[in-house]
């Protein structure tokens, strides 16, 4: 679909996923408890590249970021996990078909919040990530897509 | 709240265990109870070990900032045990500094340091 608004802070380089990825993992989040699932699943990957311990709790408190706002304002999504062993690198794209955000730049600012949130969770992903993309179309859904190498 | 966290009064110090699966609900019933045991056991602080959680993202960063909230309202200063190093690390790069919490290094150092520092906080 056609995006109407994206804060892209740290590009990701084409395509998507990289040519040597390979699917790792799908999670649909649903419930707190795929939350947990898919937060245990992207561990495992980054220990699967051989990722230091810091860097693994990084990604993995990202993505409990990302994948909590996909099932608290987007209604649930899916999780979708891929591994690349050439780049030594873990990416991860969570969807939801929720109400969308209609100014993603404003939505990465600390402090922003849309509900009873901190406000911390999209900028502090984006820190804590290599890579970030968001992309979002109100009434339709958001898109968030990270990466992070071992 | 049956396994996601747990309540357990020792010599008067309210020790709060939180696990990876804590949710929404949970929360509202665990602040309730902590409230009521503290106020009715005279607690005289509050321990939150958090050794059981792989990370600490922001959600659960604010619970123990409002589990820390109801313990200073009630003068019960609060401590949490169990951060790894990483975990800290990771917690100050989201933003959530936590400044009303003290952390200890193990149970026995936040015991200890409740025990010798009735004043404290």
């Amino acid at each position: 679909m056609p995006w109407h608004s994206c804060a892209i802070l740290q590009p990701l380089d084409d395509p998507w996923p990289p040519a040597s990825a390979v699917l790792f993992h799908r999670q649909p989040i649903l419930t707190e408890s795929d939350v947990v699932l898919g937060r245990q699943a992207v561990g495992r990957a980054m220990a699967e590249v051989g990722a230091r311990e810091v860097r693994r709790i990084r990604l993995v408190t990202a993505v409990s970021e990302i994948f909590r706002n996909a099932l608290r304002y987007g209604g649930g999504g899916e999780a979708v996990i891929f591994l690349d062993r050439v780049t030594k690198a873990v990416l991860v794209e969570c969807r939801d078909n929720g109400p969308g955000i209609e100014d993603t730049a404003l939505a990465m600012r600390d402090g922003y919040t849309s509900g009873k949130g901190l406000g911390m969770g999209l900028g502090g992903a984006q820190r804590l990530t290599d890579a970030f993309e968001l992309h979002s179309r109100p009434n339709e859904g958001t898109r968030v897509r990270m990466m992070s190498r071992a | 709240m049956a396994h996601s966290a747990g309540l357990f009064l020792v010599d008067r110090i309210m020790l709060v265990t939180i696990h990876e699966d804590i949710n929404d609900s949970d929360i509202v019933e665990l602040q309730d109870q902590l409230a009521v045991k503290v106020h009715a056991k005279g607690a005289r602080g509050i321990v939150i070990d958090i050794s059981a959680l792989d990370i600490v993202d922001t959600f659960v960063g604010r619970i123990i900032a409002q589990l820390a909230g109801i313990g200073s309202i009630l003068d019960a200063p609060t401590f949490v045990v169990g951060m790894r190093p990483a975990v800290a690390m990771t917690l100050v790069e989201l933003g959530m500094t936590l400044p009303d919490v003290r952390t200890a290094r193990s149970l026995g150092h936040a015991l200890a340091q409740l025990r010798d520092s009735p004043t404290i906080g």
